[in-house]
């Protein structure tokens, strides 16, 4: 390792450099422009773009947080709640349905897969409706769990550990479980999952995101205001009457409410790297 | 303060002496006006849909039955102990109307304590809940309410929520009448003059604006911002409903706005912004801009362009009345049909769109300009209500004037999409981008795209 | 090596794949399956609502499906893919390029770490927003036309969202900020996951780093990327809120950027279901069309490469011993 460091910069390093130096101008930028946004007044956000942030942060985080119509601390609550729950049970159960398809022979296996990706590639925008028709024939709207228990049911993701088991986890692994006397679906949980560790952290994190930045099905299903997630009160924000229109707090509340996020980003990326060690071991 | 309780107390008696009197009069139109009649009980819970706080601060301010506020502000209680319930959905999305159409198709089947008893529209889509056929409103007749309760008001304000068969079955407590909102200092220079009624000369009609715009132009100066300035002016005044039977008919005014405004793009005449909002017209409307003047209603006159044009913008601006009369904006409240609280849903209509004492108090608090005509026609003649931003000119004098000529007779249910689409569709003829036939041709797809059951369009 | 198992543990092992599978069939069958089945059904009906009435359904057959055909549907098919495939190709090619060399231990990069945080961050802002930041970016007084011409490249502003090339441009540049680190990451994890060993090995057998990525990373990670071409061209196909929020629904200009679900969701805002069903199915019948396609190549590749890497190992390993 200590030669490794001393050795000289090779070319394919600095074309890294350059290239994610530039990558990462072009990602933070926005991020940089979302912060001077959301300093500024609103008057002057009107008028368009500012290199340089305006004096407004803590008056307009206290606008934010001040605003009786938008109970922020909830929203951060009910997100929590909701991406968290998405991410766990979709990440575990993708996991299963992956390895039942994956590791057994079963008449039915094939139908299954076929079955899966098909509603993969079904578009279901148009299904938004009648989902929510749905839950109120069987009385779950405004219920947070109808906007996590659906994720269960995730082809995208099942497909995605599919893949991965193809990559990484060798039936051998399983077999050998098999000799020692465990039962399958304690395999499942000791054997499997910690292999799937890297695959899991990397759809726990799209997952999260995904149900945290979802408005349309969370705005339809969510009618009393102590569930409302993030981005229906941001929208309500957006659609304040003129007297109340306050593009700072707008921006404001789009930076709240990246800042969990990021963290849970960062927390779950951890894994994603503590894979490799695991998975280095697992032979 | 004394007054207003006496006032209040007046309009509630007089309140129960309408609904007395009124109950067997008005029994033809079904099940809404029997639950006026006969429901002697009024339910526990009053559930109020709305997409932002506006009306629901009105209430919590003006109306004299309120308690006390929840913290979070989503539970108003009445001093008789019913709950005012607020569902505040977001308009993005077109989230609010699905929550409300959703809960408007269950309302036979909720409990009582779940109706919807009165909902919030606007003017582009009103008409789409207060349309006899589709049965989710009350007319106002059926609560109790009569045209005598609502003679002070402005007759456009009623013929926005007027059914086809001539029952109206909304109410609002604003009126949005519009203006030409000018810059003295660019008016001085190239009129010779800022006064407002000789500015409103040079623009009386279309002819004239037109002229002027050209004299703008050899000055140095852009008549207007962006051709959707003007949209609402000429929509205003259409000759007929943009569609009869299954049939789109597009009238005169409108192609007149699109020869208008392809004009003043190809020749300068106007800033060519890419639409009204974009920051490009936000910044029109500050001091250093090139932009002569905009459209605006009430609204948009007191708040967002006093905003934009800033403390250096203010003085430089007046109003005159432009070339025709138009409104821009507002709210209208409904009753829902199946509400177990009409006599709730009655008296706070009252008291929030009728009640002049409390309109003018509105108008003098917040200044937003209400739905009274002798009210706003007293505050007119008051010398002492120049606005500063207008360099001492009294707009409300102005916006008075202007509310009784606003016709919106021929409002229609398709306004909403009708004018997106023509908009959009022509905005890229503007642009040179395709030539007349083929935005014409655009409209017609999007506009069958929008609503499936026209079949033709026919042009002027 | 499940042949020479006995019969009956087989049939055991039968009822846990069932059981592995039951919980996202449950919840599809809850969830799902009737809005789903409704959207197929109701592709043959004539069923919208104007204003607050519903018209239908009444059963039309096929003249939904015929009605699309005769309107504009390739032409927003052809939109749909140019805007998808301008962004793809940047994306999958610097996701993959970003994952090597986050993966490769023989590469120093100083700040990895904030590099691999920096390049997924633009996914975590919401669409809408982050449209709006876009909009404010390149809108005619906006910073990168100012910046352009004070350069002297142009004399006068560029309006991005009035030419097609423009406004194509800005949803592709869009599409690629917002997804690139997102595939990147999931590469990575992919190539995260191949057994160490086979990197050892094959340095050890003297190869340089483009050739480990090509035959040892590239082929174990097959069933990841095409996993990633697959989603893609579903997300592709499906692509809307970008071009939605960009053009406020118009498809400006002239339609060129209006995409299938745009078209879809203009049904959807007058709740056509039998319009917006036959929609469905069309692009359900493609999507699965392509993704058939995609899937088949990968398989057949995979499968053969796979046991081509895992025998070298394997051999390598021997030999070392």
């Amino acid at each position: 390792m200590d030669k490794n460091l001393k050795r000289p910069i090779t070319l394919r390093e600095v074309i890294a450099h350059i290239v994610l130096v530039i990558l990462a101008f072009m990602c933070l930028f926005f991020f940089y422009i979302l912060i001077v946004n959301a300093s500024r007044k609103h008057v002057d956000l009107m008028k368009g773009f500012a290199f340089l942030p305006g004096g407004m942060f803590f008056k307009n985080m206290m606008k934010v947080f001040n605003d009786s119509n938008i109970p922020v601390l909830y929203g951060i609550r009910n997100s929590l709640i909701v991406s968290g729950g998405c991410a766990a049970i979709c990440t575990y159960f993708s996991a299963m349905t992956a390895y039942g398809i994956y590791a057994y022979n079963f008449r039915a296996k094939k139908p299954a897969f076929t079955f899966i990706m098909l509603i993969l590639v079904m578009p279901t925008q148009v299904t938004a409706l009648g989902f929510l028709r749905l839950l109120t024939n069987i009385h779950m709207d405004d219920n947070l769990l109808a906007l996590i228990l659906p994720a269960i049911a995730s082809p995208a993701v099942f497909y995605f550990m599919y893949s991965y088991m193809l990559a990484s986890l060798p039936m051998s692994l399983v077999e050998a479980a098999r000799i020692d006397g465990s039962n399958e679906f304690m395999t499942f949980n000791r054997i499997v999952i910690p292999i799937m560790k890297p695959a899991i952290a990397v759809q726990a994190i799209f997952t999260f995101v995904g149900a945290w930045n979802n408005y349309f099905v969370p705005a339809l299903v969510i009618s009393t205001k102590k569930k409302q997630t993030l981005p229906i009160l941001i929208a309500t924000l957006r659609g304040a009457d003129f007297m109340t229109f306050d593009m700072g707090k707008v921006y404001m509340m789009i930076l709240i409410a990246i800042v969990p996020i990021v963290l849970v980003y960062l927390m779950l990326s951890r894994f994603i790297i503590e894979g490799v060690t695991l998975g280095g071991v697992k032979e | 303060m004394k007054r207003k309780v006496v006032s209040v107390l007046l309009v509630a008696a007089m309140t129960m002496g309408v609904l007395a009197g009124c109950g067997s009069s008005s029994s033809k139109s079904g099940s809404s006006a029997k639950a006026t009649v006969n429901n002697e009980k009024e339910g526990k819970v009053i559930n109020i849909y709305v997409w932002n706080e506006e009306f629901q601060s009105r209430l919590n301010d003006y109306y004299s039955e309120v308690e006390k506020v929840s913290d979070d502000k989503s539970i108003t209680y009445l001093k008789d102990g019913t709950e005012i319930h607020w569902t505040v959905n977001p308009n993005q999305n077109g989230v609010y109307q699905d929550k409300l159409d959703q809960a408007l198709k269950k309302q036979d089947s909720a409990s009582t304590d779940d109706k919807v008893d009165m909902y919030l529209v606007e003017a582009d889509y009103a008409l789409k809940y207060t349309d006899a056929n589709a049965n989710v409103s009350v007319p106002l007749k059926d609560l109790g309410i009569t045209d005598d309760d609502l003679s002070d008001q402005y007759q456009y304000t009623k013929d926005v929520v007027t059914d086809a068969n001539g029952e109206i079955r909304g109410t609002s407590w604003q009126a949005t009448p519009g203006l030409f909102a000018y810059r003295r200092s660019i008016a001085k220079k190239v009129f010779g003059t800022d006064d407002p009624d000789k500015v409103q000369e040079k623009l009386a009609d279309w002819n004239k604006f037109d002229e002027a715009a050209k004299e703008m132009k050899d000055n140095g100066y852009f008549m207007l911002s962006s051709v959707a300035d003007t949209f609402r002016v000429f929509s205003n005044n259409v000759s007929g409903k943009w569609v009869e039977g299954t049939t789109v008919k597009v009238d005169k005014n409108l192609m007149n706005w699109v020869e208008q405004s392809k004009k003043y793009t190809d020749e300068g005449l106007n800033h060519n912004v890419s639409g009204q909002w974009t920051d490009e017209w936000n910044k029109d409307q500050a001091a250093d801009s090139k932009v002569f003047g905009f459209f605006y209603s009430t609204w948009g006159i007191n708040f967002t362009l006093q905003q934009n044009a800033g403390k250096e913008g203010s003085g430089d601006w007046a109003v005159c009345d432009g070339p025709q009369p138009f409104y821009w904006g507002g709210s209208w409240l409904v009753a829902a049909n199946g509400t177990d609280n009409p006599k709730h849903v009655k008296d706070i209509m009252l008291q929030l769109t009728a009640n002049k004492d409390n309109l003018v108090k509105i108008t003098k608090d917040t200044q937003d300009y209400t739905n009274t005509q002798t009210g706003m026609t007293e505050l007119a003649s008051d010398p002492k209500y120049g606005s500063d931003f207008l360099g001492g000119q009294n707009h409300i004098k102005l916006f008075a004037e202007v509310a009784p000529t606003i016709d919106m007779s021929n409002i229609s249910p398709y306004d909403q999409g009708c004018g997106e689409v023509f908009q959009n569709s022509f905005g890229d003829y503007f642009n040179g981008k395709i030539d007349e036939a083929k935005a014409k041709e655009n409209f017609e797809s999007a506009i069958k795209e929008r609503y499936p059951e026209l079949t033709d369009v026919e042009w002027p | 090596m499940k042949s020479n198992r006995s019969k009956n543990k087989s049939v055991s092992y039968e009822r846990w794949g069932y059981l592995f599978i039951l919980p996202f069939f449950v919840t599809f069958l809850i969830f799902s399956l009737i809005p789903l089945v409704d959207t197929i059904r109701y592709s043959f009906y004539e069923f919208y609502t104007s204003g607050l009435i519903e018209v239908g359904p009444n059963f039309v057959g096929l003249d939904n499906y015929k009605a699309l055909l005769e309107s504009d549907l390739l032409k927003y098919a052809g939109n749909t893919f140019i805007m998808w495939i301008a962004g793809f190709i940047p994306q999958i090619v610097i996701a993959m390029i970003l994952a090597a060399w986050f993966t490769d231990h023989r590469i120093r990069i100083h700040g990895l770490q904030f590099f691999k945080v920096v390049i997924y961050l633009p996914n975590l802002i919401m669409a809408s927003a982050f449209a709006m930041l876009f909009f404010t970016l390149f809108s005619d007084a906006g910073p990168v036309n100012q910046i352009l011409m004070s350069m002297g490249v142009i004399s006068h502003p560029i309006r991005f969202m009035i030419s097609t090339v423009g406004a194509r441009s800005l949803i592709a540049l869009m599409n690629f900020l917002m997804w690139f680190g997102n595939t990147a990451i999931m590469l990575m994890a992919a190539i995260m996951g191949i057994n160490p060993a086979l990197f050892e090995a094959a340095e050890l057998d003297g190869c340089n780093h483009a050739k480990i990525f090509r035959y040892v990373t590239l082929p174990l990670i097959r069933p990841i990327l095409g996993y990633t071409l697959i989603t893609s061209i579903i997300g592709g196909l499906q692509m809307f809120d970008v071009p939605q929020i960009l053009t406020n629904g118009a498809g400006a200009p002239d339609r060129t950027t209006m995409t299938l679900i745009m078209f879809l969701n203009k049904h959807l805002a007058s709740k056509n279901y039998g319009m917006a069903g036959a929609l469905s199915v069309y692009l359900f019948v493609i999507s699965a069309i392509l993704c058939f396609i995609v899937f088949k190549m990968m398989q057949d590749e995979d499968a053969a490469a796979a046991k081509k890497a895992e025998k070298k190992a394997k051999k390598q390993r021997k030999e070392r011993a």
